[in-house]
């Protein structure tokens, strides 16, 4: 994928409950210092992964290394390295802020005086030397995710795995979080991050997709929008906004030309045949709306999440 | 043992945070033993009697009063019908109705024989059963006195102490040992004591590590380097020094406030407390292993509870228990340690009058503890 070293290597992993297959066959590299946005819906598979990654889940067969480490032999040496911040709270609510960052700090057995700086160091990057002394529990959404970030990064790790960090948080909390990471990933740190959300998704550097526990697309955004799945050859994609989008939507759709329409908030995103100029898909949709307006747009992750998954599940139906 | 300081530190705090916990430690043990030490009693006295004294005379006084003096009944009414009579036991008024016929004194005076009715109340087999050796045994003592005045007047005798006194044959003389006064509390109070650190003990620590599984911590543990031998050791410290702190707490009260004296060796009771605590921690940590919420912890604590109160002979003498249930007794750890516990604070017993039971304990410890940490595991499944 790029030349900077591998520091996950996923070869057909599989995991079962029972008779359900949770993560199927499931291959793919993240290089040193990306930030690995992992998506999919609910139930897909992605906490599963992480689980087996983090050396906590055994896998039914396949393997991987992370860091080198490979987590069905030595899950022990993958956990030393590693970070991990679940979706739910998981710190000791009765414990104040810097007693948890003691205890994590101890549990990796660090020295002393490197607790005292690496809890003065986390204390600064997630800004919360005014909070040492409050129970984690008192702490608002936004400052757990904060801390819970602190805590995973006590050992100072080389890789984070992160599922839904921001989950259920308000959204000034989640950009600042995301900044954070950023931040840890400027400094070498490799992140793997599961979400829900398109925007977080967008400012990965790599991103994979997840349905029914198979790996369907894994590349960099730019890399998945120039697919040619997602924007076949002699078809551009357009935004079509007006007044009253969803009345526009049945006109519109399996109209000469125009091969797919999805609603897009206020807007209507078509893949349409280069042969329909603007002014004809205007012309459509003129008496039941007004303000409209047309252009060209390159296609979003969310475009190549839906394109992808829909090719799949006729791939699916059909055989 | 990777982590062990870590927990045992961020325990203490938990603990330190929650004076519940020290509540439930310190607290409320004393106050079950001042609930069994006190309000258990299973000597038999005073039991609620009706009489019916249908013949008036100075004998059947006599009887009546012999039966008042026996302490083992007490005259709570007096019936005049035989209706009367009989209700007094429907009604549950007393346990026990006496019923002397009209004829009593006369036959006594003929020399015939005389019959007492004696109604008890069996459906409480420990009371009935007292009442039933009590009555006899009342009028073995009646005859004996009327017998041994009829053989002084004939000059004759079955057998006679060195002064020449007409006396009975065989003369038992029993010896209460330990417990002169049959004071309940010396039975069940070094008993309560290993009840409550078994309660103490073995909630505690389930509880902690369940806490931790519902909150979602054990899974942010399990992704650490923490080793399972540390993880579970630091968990289990801090709970056997609060049980042991506790044990010396409930000890004191023994002494001081029931007044039963450690008639044995101290530094023999401590070390084997030590081990009992661990196994009783062992058993919780096992708990915590099946577990997954608290209430199914407290579910599988209450259900080793009823067997070790009622299986272990803390309460009802297992030698009279039928022999599969008297053998499964020694399958619960608090069943030896009440045996150690009763033997050297009551029998002042030793190293070598308790190995059997010593070895018990020591063996359900191990098998305990072992197989929680082998069944407890850093993997989430």
């Amino acid at each position: 994928m790029t030349d900077a070293p591998v520091v996950i290597d996923v070869r057909q992993l599989s995991r079962r409950f029972g008779a359900k297959t949770v993560v199927d066959a499931l291959s793919l590299q993240v290089p040193q210092s990306a930030v690995f946005g992992f998506l999919g819906p609910n139930g897909s598979g992605k906490t599963t992964l992480i689980r087996m990654l983090c050396g906590v889940l055994r896998p039914t067969s396949g393997g991987a290394t992370v860091l080198g480490c490979d987590v069905v032999a030595d899950p022990e040496q993958v956990k030393r390295s590693i970070g991990y911040m679940s979706q739910k709270f998981s710190l000791y609510a009765d414990l104040s802020v810097e007693e948890n960052l003691d205890f994590y700090g101890r549990i990796y057995g660090l020295p002393r005086a490197t607790l005292r700086r690496r809890k003065s160091e986390l204390l600064d990057l997630v800004t919360m030397h005014d909070f040492q002394r409050q129970l984690a529990g008192t702490l608002s959404g936004g400052w757990k995710q904060r801390l819970a970030l602190a805590c995973a990064l006590i050992h100072e790790p080389r890789m984070l795995f992160l599922d839904e960090p921001t989950a259920g948080i308000d959204p000034v909390a989640r950009r600042d979080l995301w900044d954070l990471l950023f931040e840890l990933a400027g400094r070498g740190v490799t992140l793997f991050v599961t979400t829900h959300y398109m925007d977080e998704a967008e400012r990965c550097t790599h991103v994979g997709y997840i349905h029914l526990g198979k790996l369907i697309v894994c590349g960099r955004p730019e890399q998945l929008k120039a697919m040619p799945e997602v924007t076949p050859a002699g078809t551009r994609r357009v935004e079509v906004r007006c007044s009253n989008p969803s009345a526009a939507l049945p006109l519109l759709r399996g109209s000469g030309g125009v091969r797919d329409v999805t609603l897009f908030g206020d807007a209507l995103h078509l893949v349409v045949e280069h042969t329909v100029t603007h002014d004809a898909l205007l012309a459509r949709v003129q008496g039941t709306c007004a303000h409209l307006s047309a252009q060209d747009i390159d296609p979003s992750l969310e475009d190549v999440f839906v394109a992808l998954s829909r090719r799949y599940s006729l791939k699916e139906s059909a055989a | 043992m990777n982590g062990f300081l870590a927990i045992l530190l961020k325990e203490a705090s938990h603990i330190r945070r929650q004076p519940s916990t020290l509540f439930f430690t310190f607290i409320i043990p004393v106050f079950e033993m001042l609930i069994f030490g006190y309000a258990i009693d299973t000597s038999v006295e005073n039991t609620p009697t009706v009489v019916f004294d249908a013949c008036r005379t100075r004998e059947s006084r006599e009887l009546v009063e012999a039966l008042v003096n026996s302490r083992s009944f007490r005259v709570v009414a007096e019936a005049f019908t035989h209706h009367e009579y009989e209700h007094a036991v429907i009604s549950g008024q007393a346990k026990v109705a006496v019923a002397i016929p009209p004829d009593f004194s006369q036959k006594l005076l003929t020399q015939k024989e005389a019959s007492v009715q004696v109604l008890i109340d069996g459906s409480d087999s420990q009371v009935a059963t007292a009442a039933l050796h009590s009555s006899i045994l009342l009028g073995l003592n009646r005859s004996i006195a009327r017998a041994k005045v009829y053989a002084e007047a004939q000059q004759a005798a079955v057998a006679r102490d060195p002064a020449g006194r007409a006396t009975l044959p065989i003369d038992i003389r029993p010896r209460l040992l330990y417990n002169p006064n049959l004071e309940s509390a010396h039975f069940f109070v070094p008993g309560l004591i290993g009840i409550i650190m078994q309660v103490v003990t073995l909630f505690l620590t389930s509880l902690a590590v369940v806490r931790e599984r519902e909150a979602g911590t054990l899974e942010q543990l399990f992704v650490t380097p923490v080793g399972r031998v540390g993880l579970m050791l630091g968990k289990i410290v801090p709970y056997a020094v609060l049980g042991f702190v506790e044990t010396l707490v409930v000890l004191t009260v023994m002494v001081f406030v029931f007044q039963v004296p450690i008639r044995g060796d101290l530094l023999l009771l401590m070390p084997l407390s030590i081990l009992f605590l661990l196994t009783a921690l062992g058993m919780g940590l096992l708990i915590s292993t099946v577990a997954r919420t608290q209430l199914e912890a407290l579910q599988f604590a209450f259900m080793i509870m009823l067997p070790s109160f009622l299986l272990s002979g803390f309460v009802f003498p297992r030698e009279s228990m039928p022999e599969p249930i008297y053998w499964l007794g020694y399958a619960i750890p608090v069943t030896y340690f009440l045996e150690i516990l009763r033997g050297i604070i009551l029998r002042a017993a030793e190293w070598n009058d308790l190995v059997p039971h010593i070895r018990g304990l020591a063996v359900c410890c191990v098998v305990l503890l072992t197989l929680s940490v082998t069944r407890f595991r850093k993997q989430l499944d």
